[in-house]
């Protein structure tokens, strides 16, 4: 048994030992638990994938004369401004004003509010248009400026919905290729498209949220975050394995980090043909080895998280609840899958590679003291399910 | 016999004469076209394979050359830029010869082998973060 502060104080003296989720595997097949359990402190956990529940809020400062704010854009795409003076927030998916969407089916989606966090975090400049009805303290009605990000006050990406815990493997029953945001589907089952880390992904190596919580120090694209609330549809009454590994979505987190400390490179804008716009976001999160059931739970390997194989042509849309197979990550990484004797190549959504190097960098800063852990202040909800809307 | 892929760029007055239709009827040639495309200012492009012995095929590009066309030996044409490959493997399950492949399964990186790519362009319309792109 080891507690938060003991492990905090050996990450600062430089002395905690830490490996990838993926190291913690082999280490434990090798030494066994009891060694792993006195020796190992730290297991880093990660993903990189399009997580469309992203946003940020953005503070511009003041001109003179002032302005107030009703409504504005950025490069075009329009940011929430119902909040106080030259505040925003500009959501990931959000497209640009007039943008043609899928009029002329399926369409290109090539910009929108991803791409313009990117470019604010790769230091690129975007134009502001903002308007206002006027008051006598800010009487401005109107402005364009260009700006970067370290022009503003405050950049915070406050994201409610990232690091779904466990996703559907995606194919289409039908005889029309479909146009998804898990990529595009090709009619009769000839492919499937997965989205997770599996073995390396945050929650499947913390199935019950005992380390992951409210105040949780998260990885967040570079920048030093944490998680402020279970994440929207959070799910957690949902099938799970013996191993208590959901076999579904199941569970989310809310994330929030401040922008001006990200890295370019984990904040990555997709366009979905026929869908819409994402964001691709690096995730790490270090889980404390504190006792014998995290550590079991850490050692989570691929070929035991199962995922469901669901028809998006007919079932997803139409909520039916209807899986067509269960597989397990393993599978979904050889390149094929087997469904009622049909091979089918599959492709991926969440980047494995990506999540290794995060789980690298984040074991790095740990290894020599420059990130802390933080005991979660509430723990997320254990018994919960999603709602249907009452329409 | 021999196969080539050649880059042939048409000046703006010759994309309306019927040439592939002669290198096949009067050179022997078999041709295989990748990409077609007619610029705005009527310039033309055209991406292909062509197979047949020394020979005809040189007497094939003299007869082209006649028309000003200017001949280049390409690849296929799709750039993969791994600057802005995410290797997240979407392409993978649209990429019908596996030009676009893993081959190590435990780093997971996406590879490009440029000689199995026959530019379907598969990759082009599928990748989220337009890391392929095609030069055609």
């Amino acid at each position: 048994m080891k507690t938060y502060q003991e492990i905090n104080d050996k990450i600062s003296s430089g002395k905690a030992v830490v490996l990838t989720a993926e190291e913690i595997i082999d280490f434990v097949d090798r030494h066994g638990e009891d060694k792993a359990l006195s020796q190992v402190d730290v297991v880093t956990t990660a993903t990189f994938g399009p997580m469309c529940s992203s946003g940020c809020f953005l503070n511009f400062g003041q001109c003179t004369p002032k302005i107030r704010i009703t409504d504005c854009s950025l490069d075009g795409v329009r940011a929430y401004s119902g909040l106080a003076a030259v505040d925003a927030y500009l959501g990931a998916t959000e497209l640009r004003i007039n943008a043609p969407a899928n009029l002329n089916f399926p369409g290109e989606f090539s910009f929108g509010g991803a791409h313009v966090i990117e470019k604010l975090v790769a230091g690129q400049s975007v134009e502001l248009i903002a308007c206002s009805y006027g008051t006598q303290e800010y009487p401005r009605r109107e402005l364009r400026a260009d700006i970067r990000l370290q022009d503003l006050n405050q950049a915070i990406m406050v994201n409610p919905r990232n690091c779904y815990q466990n996703y559907n493997v995606a194919v289409n029953c039908s005889d029309k290729r479909l146009y998804t945001y898990m990529g595009q589907l090709k009619p009769n089952m000839q492919n499937a498209s997965y989205c997770s880390a599996g073995q390396l992904s945050p929650l499947l190596n913390d199935p019950w949220y005992e380390c992951i919580g409210i105040g949780t120090a998260v990885w967040l694209a570079g920048a030093h975050g944490h998680v402020h609330a279970e994440g929207t549809q959070h799910c957690p009454s949902c099938q799970r394995a013996e191993n208590g590994v959901p076999s579904e979505g199941a569970g989310t987190l809310g994330l929030t980090a401040d922008m001006k400390q990200m890295s370019p490179r984990f904040v990555r804008a997709c366009s979905f043909k026929g869908y819409g716009v994402s964001l691709a976001l690096g995730v790490g999160i270090p889980i404390p080895i504190l006792n014998a059931g995290i550590l079991r739970r850490v050692c989570v390997r691929d070929r035991d998280i199962q995922a469901p194989i669901v028809d998006y042509s007919y079932d997803y849309p139409m909520k039916t609840g209807k899986v067509l197979g269960m597989v397990n990550y393993e599978e979904l990484k050889s390149g094929s899958i087997t469904l009622n004797g049909k091979k089918i190549p599959t492709g991926s959504l969440s980047s494995y590679s990506m999540a290794l190097e995060i789980a690298e960098l984040l074991k790095e800063e740990l290894g020599a003291g420059k990130f802390l852990l933080s005991e979660p202040l509430r723990r997320l909800p254990q018994q919960q399910s999603v709602k249907n809307m009452p329409i | 016999m021999i196969t080539k892929k050649l880059l042939l760029h048409f000046p703006t007055c010759e994309t309306e004469k019927p040439i592939v239709y002669q290198l096949v009827k009067d050179y022997g040639l078999m041709i295989n076209i990748f990409a077609a495309k007619v610029t705005q200012d009527q310039e033309g492009f055209l991406v292909l394979d062509i197979t047949g012995t020394e020979e005809d095929m040189d007497r094939g590009m003299d007869y082209v050359r006649g028309f000003g066309v200017t001949i280049r030996e390409v690849d296929s044409g799709i750039v993969h830029d791994l600057e802005l490959c995410t290797h997240c493997g979407n392409c993978l399950s649209h990429c019908p010869t596996k030009a676009l492949h893993i081959a190590d399964r435990r780093s997971m990186k996406v590879e490009f082998d440029k000689t199995l790519c026959i530019a379907c362009m598969a990759c082009v319309a599928n990748c989220p973060y337009s890391a392929c792109t095609a030069l055609f």
